[in-house]
């Protein structure tokens, strides 16, 4: 039926917390000449990338990113306007075809350049959301208010998931690292204080797909696909129950999502973390996030195939035979990706 | 937000978009003041309206329904540090609000009047609350018409003012005369023998007049206190105490503020004496004597002030 196929390597930058005077171009160079070098690969069968032209306020500046992948002669390439994750699903359904046997997919964003909150308005419905000038911080905020009035979870509950993914993210060399959260730290936009934010970060992060032997050649203990979906609910906040995940449990029930040892959420909002883990079925004995998350680092575009690099890593380094990795889109988890992937290609 | 961007996206003049038939039916209904949403094949009501429901991905019918004005509050954020894209420069909530005969929800901004920047939500902004929209007067037929949400009126202020000219009475008249003078006088009942301050003229506790004058010392004891967190003219500060002193002699407490010690070091049978204002100030007014604080002498036990309390 369909091939097996996994990731056999992840390279990401030291992400950024401020604009440290690179391009986008530049952010992500470095990373795909570590990935190139670590599979030996120089061309790939597909390459599909994920980025933002908003972020720069440029149009068509993902083109010039292909001078950091070297795209003569010419490449077979396409480009989504969405977090990498997305590009990987893309790949992934290009080498599901059967003609190619690896792929490279990459994401980057700088968001540094521009106020990001005003720029993610222009992603919202024209007629309704945009004109209002409702940025997504005011829009997860009245999610987490809702999820909170349902559940009875206190902010200090969402203090605490910022407190474990800063800690966690302090000992990965790629995040930022940054301080506990403060007690009592003003709101930014109520109920969402700045820790339950994810920071503003700049970097890049790059995957290679292989397909059955190649992958085998090309890495110890591949991290194979086992399930890969993603669901898309609507985009007025005002049409779903904001309280839960359907999309994401949608596309749990269909990549798989079972026994699951270790879940990458991109949570970026602490209760985010909260409603994901409900949606996906992740009991407290699953660890989330212990890269540190979005949280902890989230560089727009890449943040999402970062989880899938991240959790494809817990299984090459056997630390879990069956991870979850989670990206999304939209505001309010609106869209939702799930890729379970295991050390074994059978089960 | 950036103060100086060296380098602008913008399409001068706006970006026009066309509406189509709902949306622009929804925006027409508007500009007229009416909120409209249309029916779904399943019965439900889109508000706003969408060409499509989001349930089935089905057309919409064409029956387009009033809802509201009132909505219910589904849920809500506060912004605390207004952006500049946002619609107001103060402190505000967004909200999604539920009009009444709809089944999905709008997002606006719900006024819940002025704030200093930085502001905490007010307590009054509750998931479930009332609202309705605050119509501009000049419509255009944008969602900006709806200038914002107000809360539906739960209560009003209404102005309240009588005015008088009141005098205190004989005994209250001859105490003031005697705080004028920096003495504090009291009646000593014929029958108990307790000394009254300040005198009424009469015994509470016998019913019977009294004219005895006594002079009581400014000194007495605290039998017991209050600490007040709301701010009061009269009060030196937030938290301030406000206190029974049994004046030395006395057979009743005064009622007064203590002051001169932090709040949370006023105990029941402190020693107290009177801070009297500077003797030029002194009119006949018990405002003579600011407050009573605390005196170097220890404190009086309990047994001694538990009948006064």
């Amino acid at each position: 039926m369909s091939r097996d196929i996994a990731v056999v390597a992840f390279a990401q930058t030291e992400h950024e917390g401020e604009d440290g005077g690179r391009l986008e171009v530049e952010i992500l160079a470095p990373v795909i000449t570590e990935i190139k070098e670590r599979t030996g690969l120089k061309r790939f069968g597909f390459t599909c990338s994920g980025s933002c032209d908003y972020l720069q306020g440029a149009p068509f500046s993902f083109v010039s990113a292909l001078d950091a992948v070297g795209a003569w002669p010419p490449i077979s390439e396409s480009h989504v306007e969405m977090d990498g994750a997305w590009a990987l699903y893309e790949a992934w359904i290009k080498m599901q075809c059967g003609e190619i046997d690896t792929a490279l997919v990459y994401g980057f964003g700088k968001s540094s350049q521009g106020t990001l909150r005003t720029i993610m308005t222009q992603h919202y419905d024209p007629y309704y959301l945009a004109p209002l000038g409702v940025d997504q911080v005011s829009l997860a905020a009245l999610q987490a208010r809702a999820y909170m009035d349902r559940t009875g979870v206190k902010e200090d509950d969402l203090r605490a998931i910022a407190a474990r993914s800063r800690a966690a993210g302090r000992d990965n060399p790629f995040a930022l690292h940054l301080p506990d959260p403060e007690e009592g730290a003003d709101y930014d936009v109520a109920p969402l204080r700045p820790h339950d934010i994810a920071p503003i970060t700049d970097g890049a992060a790059a995957i290679v797909l292989a397909a059955g032997d190649k992958a085998r050649e090309l890495c110890e203990r591949p991290a194979w696909i086992r399930g890969i979906d993603h669901r898309v609910e609507p985009h007025s906040p005002g049409a779903r129950d904001l309280t839960r995940s359907e999309s994401t449990r949608l596309a749990g029930e269909r990549a798989g999502a079972t026994g699951i040892e270790v879940a990458e959420l991109h949570a970026q909002f602490s209760h985010e973390e909260l409603i994901l883990r409900e949606a996906l079925g992740l009991g407290d004995d699953v660890p989330v996030n212990p890269s540190g998350g979005p949280l902890s680092a989230n560089p727009l575009m890449a943040a999402g195939l970062i989880r899938i690099g991240e959790a494809a890593a817990r299984v090459q380094d056997g630390t879990a035979s069956r991870a979850l990795a989670h990206a999304s889109a939209g505001p309010c988890l609106q869209q939702n990706l799930v890729c379970v992937l295991s050390g074994e290609n059978h089960g | 937000m950036r103060s100086d961007p060296n380098h602008v996206l913008e399409f001068p003049g706006g970006y026009t978009r066309s509406v189509g038939p709902v949306i622009g039916r929804f925006l027409s209904e508007l500009r007229d003041g009416r909120l409209v949403g249309v029916r779904t094949a399943g019965g439900r009501v889109l508000f706003p309206p969408t060409e499509y429901d989001p349930d089935t991905g089905d057309d919409v019918t064409d029956e387009y329904v009033e809802v509201g004005p009132t909505g219910t509050v589904t849920t809500w954020s506060w912004v605390a540090h207004p952006a500049k894209e946002h619609p107001f420069d103060r402190p505000f909530a967004w909200a999604l609000i539920r009009p009444d005969g709809a089944d999905t929800a709008l997002l606006h901004a719900l006024d819940l009047g002025v704030f200093d920047e930085g502001a905490k939500p007010p307590k009054s902004l509750k998931s479930g609350m009332r609202v309705r929209p605050k119509w501009r007067a000049e419509r255009t037929g944008a969602i900006g018409d709806i200038e914002c949400f107000l809360p539906e009126v739960t209560m009003i202020n209404a102005p309240t003012r009588l005015e008088y000219e009141l005098r205190g009475g004989r005994a209250l008249d001859r105490f003031l005369e005697g705080i004028a003078q920096g003495t504090i006088l009291g009646h000593r009942c014929p029958v108990c023998e307790q000394v009254i301050v300040p005198m009424r003229g009469l015994c509470p506790k016998d019913g019977v007049p009294t004219t005895e004058e006594v002079e009581l010392p400014d000194t007495g004891t605290v039998t017991t206190f209050a600490v007040n967190n709301i701010p009061d003219p009269r009060a030196p500060e937030v938290p301030f105490v406000s206190g029974y002193v049994l004046l030395d002699g006395a057979g009743v407490t005064m009622l007064t503020l203590i002051a001169g010690v932090p709040a949370a070091e006023v105990r029941m049978g402190m020693r107290v004496k009177a801070a009297w204002r500077p003797r030029e100030e002194w009119a006949k007014s018990m405002a003579n004597i600011k407050w009573f604080e605390p005196v170097d002498e220890p404190d009086v036990p309990f047994d001694a002030i538990k009948d006064y309390l």
